[in-house]
């Protein structure tokens, strides 16, 4: 049987060491990406969604460290691989990421074609006048204006620069591109540009599957096939974006469905609310479910006994409550 | 009338040899009442920042006047006349961090608020951990910690929290929560609205949000190229848009019940 999955991941931790102790950011991480899907991931600042994007394509360096688990992407393993395998044969031409601070990626002393061509040469041995056609027709083909190849960084917009560091992240047609926050530092109408782009990416099939990573989920509503959202380093709810959007399970989906500030008379009319509280220190987690101190609903079993993913109806959910405990 | 901005106009000379003119505020008039709530919104570029800084005396404008009332803010003289200027406006501004310096603690720029007010030690205490959980932090968190050591969103958070204590008289808050996280946004709206109806706060919003603005204004300035191309109750803004741009700041946000056509 062929398998439909691009990335699984299995009971991956990753923690940062600091010298008070572990910071469990990714802790016990089960994940599979499809092929053809763009999966959404969300959760608020600090609940570990980086550090996982990061952890899934094995770019883990000090204080970050990869504990244990299993990640296969494209049928390899490499969670076992070392630093020169995933050079060679992973990063860029497997898998791509673009980081939150992208936009300050870019050489200000370089023009973007100069920058191409310095990101694509570690990559592989193909000559620079081959590089520059490739990345004009690749910026033809995703209606970047060509012209931009040529100029510094201070001349493009935000929204520009932010599109040009994808189209350089996917030179190399990754299977699978991990974007996160791209659009966080825009505004709304380039901020649309961007997700276009990501949509043609996948369209055209330059890329095959998609991680975008957001705490906005008024984002994933319009581009994720599938969302997952993470609380304090776990996975508390999985499943088809509708449903998990629309029929949430998991009483931390809930409230961030319910703090959405969207100008639609559905929001008007429930008012505006927010999550009171703030996320758990990762450094000393609370027992039990992590978001009990949060919940309007937790039971005694919540303070004690982890929840595990368990599936309810299309979703994937880690609550007592959802699955009927105690 | 609390401020009158009165065909404010910014431009900007550019370039050593080939000198260029960028007019960045056009002939921008509006007037905030006391306890109103005005958000100016429109993308990058629009001038937006640029509006603010006039309003805050930080730059002089090409033309026009800022009215305070019923005072020039550029007519103003003396440390004196400016210190009372700066304790009735207090601005958040987009970049929480360069407010902050880096080598201080953060409870400084809290204190710092009380030489304005002139509280006393224990009222001091009070307010700071009053203020703090307003905005949605736990003082233990965040006192004593450096500017590096929080996240954007909490720098942001507490610069909310100093316009609690100095509960001034107009709040000009320019994309205070871009680094909040959704989930918190709203509080920090309620916070800013809770000050209008107790304390008769103004506010002018500037954003880019459209969503954001729609929901605590009582009067939205859309902005772009420099100049108010539209204005309006959020709710002639979000159901009956007329100018163009309006129209396509409208239909660019995401939204959640929604899908967008060709997504």
């Amino acid at each position: 049987m062929k398998s439909t999955a691009l990335l699984e991941a299995q009971a991956v931790k990753a923690y940062y060491s600091t010298r008070q102790g572990y910071i469990k950011a990714v802790d016990n991480i089960d994940l599979i990406i499809d092929k053809g899907m763009t999966l959404g991931v969300a959760g608020e600042s600090g609940c570990g969604k980086s550090t996982l994007m990061n952890t899934l394509m094995m770019n883990v360096k000090p204080p970050l460290h990869f504990l244990e688990g299993t990640i296969v992407l494209d049928g390899k393993v490499i969670s076992k691989m070392k630093i020169s395998e995933l050079k060679n044969d992973v990063w860029g031409v497997r898998i791509s990421l673009v980081p939150q601070s992208a936009l300050n990626a870019l050489m200000p002393t370089k023009r973007i074609i100069d920058f191409i061509k310095d990101v694509i040469r570690h990559h592989t041995d193909v000559s620079d006048s081959e590089i520059a056609s490739r990345a004009r027709k690749r910026f033809e083909e995703l209606n970047l204006p060509v012209d931009s190849l040529s100029m510094y960084p201070h001349e493009l917009s935000g929204g520009m620069k932010q599109r040009a560091i994808i189209a350089v992240s996917t030179l190399l047609n990754p299977r699978l591109l991990i974007v996160d926050e791209p659009t966080s530092a825009l505004d709304v109408s380039t901020q649309k540009q961007v997700l276009k782009m990501l949509m043609d990416l996948r369209k055209t099939g330059i890329i095959e599957s998609m991680i975008f990573v957001t705490h906005d989920i008024a984002i994933l509503r319009q581009i994720a096939d599938s969302i997952t959202i993470m609380y304090a380093g776990k996975i508390v709810e999985s499943g088809p974006t509708e449903d998990v959007l629309f029929n949430p399970k998991h009483p931390y989906t809930l409230s961030l469905t319910s703090s959405v500030v969207t100008p639609e008379p559905e929001v008007r009319e429930r008012g505006l609310a927010s999550i009171p509280g703030e996320p758990p220190d990762l450094l000393d987690p609370p027992e039990g479910c992590r978001f009990y101190p949060r919940c309007t609903k937790s039971m005694s079993i919540c303070r004690s006994v982890e929840p595990p993913l368990k599936s309810e109806g299309a979703q994937l959910v880690a609550c007592h409550i959802a699955s009927g405990d105690g | 009338m609390l401020l009158e901005v009165k065909n404010l106009t910014k431009v900007f000379t550019v370039g050593l040899f080939k000198r260029r003119e960028i007019v960045a505020v056009d002939d921008v008039s509006f007037n905030a009442e006391p306890a109103e709530f005005i958000s100016l919104v429109g993308e990058s570029g629009s001038g937006k920042t640029t509006t603010a800084r006039m309003i805050l005396k930080l730059l002089p404008p090409t033309s026009g006047e800022v009215i305070f009332e019923g005072k020039d803010v550029f007519g103003l003289k003396g440390i004196e006349e400016s210190r009372s200027y700066y304790k009735s406006v207090h601005s958040i501004f987009q970049d929480p961090y360069a407010a902050y310096n880096p080598l201080h603690k953060i409870d400084r720029v809290l204190n710092q608020v009380f030489k304005l007010t002139g509280h006393s030690g224990a009222e001091r205490d009070r307010l700071v951990k009053e203020a703090l959980k307003e905005v949605g932090l736990r003082h233990e968190d965040v006192l004593g910690k450096f500017p590096h050591e929080l996240s954007g969103g909490q720098r942001q958070r507490i610069m909310v929290a100093r316009c609690y204590i100095l509960k001034p008289k107009l709040i000009l808050a320019d994309e205070p929560i871009s680094m909040i996280d959704a989930s918190t946004k709203a509080s920090i709206l309620r916070l800013f609205s809770k000050l209008r109806d107790e304390y008769k706060t103004s506010v002018i919003f500037i954003t880019h949000d459209l969503g954001l603005a729609y929901y605590v204004s009582d009067e939205v300035l859309i902005m772009s190229e420099g100049s108010i191309v539209e204005k309006g109750s959020p709710d002639d803004i979000m159901n009956r848009p007329q100018h163009p741009y309006t129209k396509k700041l409208r239909e660019d946000i995401p939204l959640f019940y929604r899908k967008w056509p060709g997504f």
